[in-house]
């Protein structure tokens, strides 16, 4: 769900009991510019009796009246552990509904006990390769097309980056999925070349349109400012129009000689303070790479949910000194964070009160969060949050004993 | 009084419900050194962990038991004893709070044997309550969910002992937060009564600051307390939903109880006191006589703001059963009731129907009405009608404060008044510009 909620003209029906959609329905920091339908929380809501003679009828049912009351361009059914314990063949319920409704109804056979959120990633690629890439074409096309593969536009950062290509002339196709639509996914397979942003979640679909449709891809990141300069070059190379390449190497230099100046005064706020950084996959590397271009020393990651390759791109980023934390819980991190003398913690949401209950700054950097940091912008976004964080006045008070509880000297 | 409908649908759009085993959780983490453990996959425990990190603002203790596919076909007695046994070894808590899930109910595991071979391989645990309550995600909603588990609670934890005159059990619904429980303890206590309040979320879910590292509940009810609530002279059941708890403990120890379905309007927090000034021999303290002119005079001030206005409620039955009254009891009318799940009182509520529903029904009954009181997920849909929302139930995640919130007793009342009057006098301002 993930992966796929992002497509914002969509309906998203969770076919399963009450704690699948219902604790969490609504919650994915995606933002759209178009259609809302995303974000309502569609379910079955299973009761005892559909556990005990099936779930089929219910949500052929369901379906039906999800298009009869929104229009949706397409509706994602979600299988969960309840619905595939009872057995209910989730494609030919959908395979039926999209006969008698006309519209695109993809399974997605999601159940939570067959593995990671990754695998649920995976699942979901899998499910737009075999339903929905494919099955219609573009009203025209270009020699610079691309597919962002793996950017969810949370907290709208894709924002900061869709103008950039704009200038340059390189078309986004489709966005698979953030602030995505059905239709431009639908069509994707004539793109020229894939941008896979976040490595590990969407790697099967990038492989597998290679496969299909020939279609080259490459592995960046819109974090930090050498890896948008670079992400920008590669993609112009890649596409391999000399034209576009002096457009880009323009862009670059215009937008450096802006940046530099916007980041000056948080550069020098920011030099040389240490952070741990936890967090999975693509973030972190490309989240050392962003903390390097402002002069912070990044002491401790996580290589959590990281490929091999990601590690390696670790190993090169963080040096000699650099720990990689392969598994960690709370008290772990803790006592990383004392061992390196850290400034701050950057991780995600569920990390947080770890953070501020030991009275350690903190920024938020997985899809709860509220700011893009994206692009040349989204960099000093960052900056300033990250300044913000380190400089507050609250540190010191928190820290301070009450007066009544110092020792008389 | 009330029709209760349930419209006829295949699928619920926008829930308002949420899942028992969430309510399990949030009952469980009103005890201190407790980790609550999830049988099931391992997404039931990441949403309701999310969910109630985003409501409090506070690390949520929270484990499971990570169900896979080999082990649901196989069955999860390794994965309960491993996970048990782990969360030993590392969080060394004082009580481990076991829940089931649909994922497992539907699987029909059977948890009481499974505990019993627990206990028997590994006799090193004996000291260590687990108390277990079953919370299929297909059947009732949070209420309920927290409700067993009090119940299971009061079951399997209390010894009994020597009656102490001065000693009272709170038992109190989901109905109320940190806050709520917080007034209620300092209410009691001023009778000078001994309170053992159960959940105490008041005291671990009030966000404090600690000075070492915990992975299991800081604060809450204490095992040693739980274990003397044979001892109280009486229990007061604070919600409808805690009747039955309350029953448990009167089967095991005759312990005499009241319920007390609401402390958010005049009328009953007057009984409440009264109530407590008959246990303790004490006369209402001279602190609450003030407060209840105080209140009474703020009834006069905001009444002005509160007759007549329609007010939709989208919240579970002994919150709206709460709400309604309060709003009644200031002339204002409820134009929409939509609940989540079955009670006892939805048919005594004095409107003309209630509706089990999601919040598609809450909007489509909405409409025209002056404002809603809801979760916040109900905020996408006051945007929609353009009507202001009052935040209240579970989850708020856009409201910062939530763990010292507080609506009961003459001081919460007052708030109550104030907060709701507020946004009714803006409507009215705002109006009157045009």
């Amino acid at each position: 769900m993930i992966a796929l909620v992002p497509i914002t003209d969509a309906a998203h029906l969770v076919h399963g009991p009450i704690a699948c959609a219902g604790n969490s329905w609504g919650s994915r920091g995606s933002l759209s510019s178009g259609s809302m339908l995303y974000k309502m929380g569609f379910t079955t809501d299973l009761n005892e009796n559909d556990v005990i003679f099936g779930g089929e009828k219910k949500l052929y049912k369901a379906i039906l009246e999800v298009k009869e009351r929104y229009s949706p361009a397409a509706v994602f059914v979600y299988s969960t552990c309840v619905t595939a314990l009872i057995g209910d063949d989730l494609d030919a319920v959908c395979q039926k509904a999209a006969e008698k409704t006309g519209v695109p109804i993809v399974p997605v056979n999601s159940p939570g006990f067959i593995g990671s959120k990754n695998l649920g990633n995976r699942v979901g690629g899998e499910s737009l390769l075999e339903y929905v890439v494919g099955t219609k074409e573009p009203e025209f096309t270009t020699p610079y097309d691309i597919n962002l593969i793996g950017e969810y536009n949370i907290a709208g950062e894709l924002w900061g980056v869709l103008p950039l290509f704009e200038k340059v002339g390189i078309r986004v196709l489709a966005q698979i999925t953030g602030d995505g639509r059905y239709g431009d996914i639908a069509c994707s397979h004539r793109a020229k070349l894939n941008v896979m942003i976040c490595s590990k979640a969407l790697i099967n679909m990038a492989r597998k349109m290679e496969e299909r449709y020939n279609i080259p891809y490459v592995e960046e990141s819109f974090y930090g400012v050498a890896d948008m300069n670079r992400c920008l070059r590669n993609i112009a190379a890649k596409i391999g129009d000399a034209n576009l390449q002096q457009r880009v190497e323009q862009l670059i230099a215009e937008e450096t000689i802006k940046l530099d100046e916007a980041l000056a005064p948080y550069r020098a706020r920011l030099k040389g303070k240490r952070v741990v950084l936890y967090t999975g996959g693509v973030k972190s590397w490309s989240i050392i790479s962003a903390a390097k271009d402002l002069g912070m020393e990044v002491c401790a990651t996580s290589t959590k949910k990281s490929t091999e390759e990601d590690k390696a791109r670790i190993k090169e980023l963080l040096g000699q000194d650099g720990i990689m934390m392969e598994k960690g819980n709370a008290q772990e991190l803790l006592r990383v964070i004392a061992q390196t003398k850290a400034d701050m913690l950057i991780a995600g949401g569920r990390n947080q009160y770890t953070a501020l209950k030991a009275k350690i700054p903190f920024l938020d950097i997985n899809q709860e969060r509220h700011h893009p940091y994206a692009g040349y912008v989204g960099m000093v976004e960052m900056a300033r949050e990250l300044e913000e964080a380190l400089y507050s006045p609250v540190w010191a008070q928190v820290r301070k004993p009450a007066p009544w509880d110092l020792e008389v000297v | 009084m009330a029709t209760i409908t349930t419209p006829r649908k295949s699928v619920a759009v926008n829930p308002l419900k949420q899942s028992q085993p969430l309510g399990a959780a949030l009952a469980f983490l009103g005890l201190k050194g407790i980790m609550p453990l999830f049988h099931g996959s391992q997404g039931c425990t990441a949403f309701a962990k999310v969910a109630l990190v985003r409501h409090f603002r506070e690390a949520i203790p929270l484990s499971t038991t990570a169900m896979t596919e080999v082990s649901t076909i196989l069955g999860g007695e390794e994965n309960v004893e491993q996970a048990i046994l782990t969360l030993v070894e590392k969080s060394k808590p004082s009580i481990i709070g076991l829940c089931t899930t649909g994922l497992t109910e539907t699987r029909g595991d059977d948890m009481a044997g499974i505990l019993q071979g627990i206990r028997k391989r590994h006799p090193e645990l004996y000291d260590l309550p687990i108390v277990f309550v079953s919370t299929p995600d297909f059947k009732g909603a949070l209420q309920d969910g927290f409700a067993a588990t009090v119940e299971s609670i009061v079951k399997e934890l209390p010894r009994s002992g020597e009656t102490r005159s001065n000693q009272i059990t709170l038992l109190v619904s989901s109905a109320f937060a940190p806050g709520d429980i917080q007034e209620i303890k300092e209410i009691v206590a001023d009778f000078g009564l001994t309170a053992i309040a159960v959940p105490d979320l008041a005291s671990s879910m009030d966000g404090h600051l600690d000075d070492d590292y915990k992975t299991v509940t800081s604060g809450g009810t204490p095992l040693a307390e739980l274990r003397e609530i044979g001892s109280s002279v009486y229990t007061l059941a604070l919600g409808e939903s805690m009747r039955s708890a309350a029953i448990a403990l009167e089967s095991q120890f005759g312990i005499p109880y009241e319920v007390f379905p609401s402390l958010s309007n005049l009328d009953a927090i007057d009984s409440f006191l009264k109530g407590l000034a008959d246990l303790s021999g004490l006369p209402v303290p001279e602190k609450y006589r003030r407060q209840r002119t105080q209140a009474q005079d703020a009834m006069l001030d905001t009444h002005f703001f509160f007759g007549r206005k329609q007010v939709s409620l989208a919240l579970e039955p002994d919150l709206l059963w709460s709400m309604v009254h309060f709003l009644q009891s200031m002339g204002a009318e409820v134009q929409a009731a939509v609940t989540t799940t079955k009670s006892p009182l939805l048919e005594q509520l004095p409107v003309k129907t209630v509706t089990i529903g999601d919040l598609e029904d809450f909007e489509q009954l909405a409409v025209g009405s002056d404002l809603l009181v809801g979760n916040s997920n109900v905020a996408v849909v006051a945007r929609r009608l353009s009507i202001p929302l009052y935040r209240l139930g579970f989850p708020v995640f856009d409201r910062l404060g939530n763990g010292h919130r507080c609506t009961v007793g003459y001081r919460g009342m007052m708030q109550l008044l104030f907060d709701l009057g507020n946004l009714f006098l803006e409507q009215e301002e705002a109006q009157a510009k045009h």
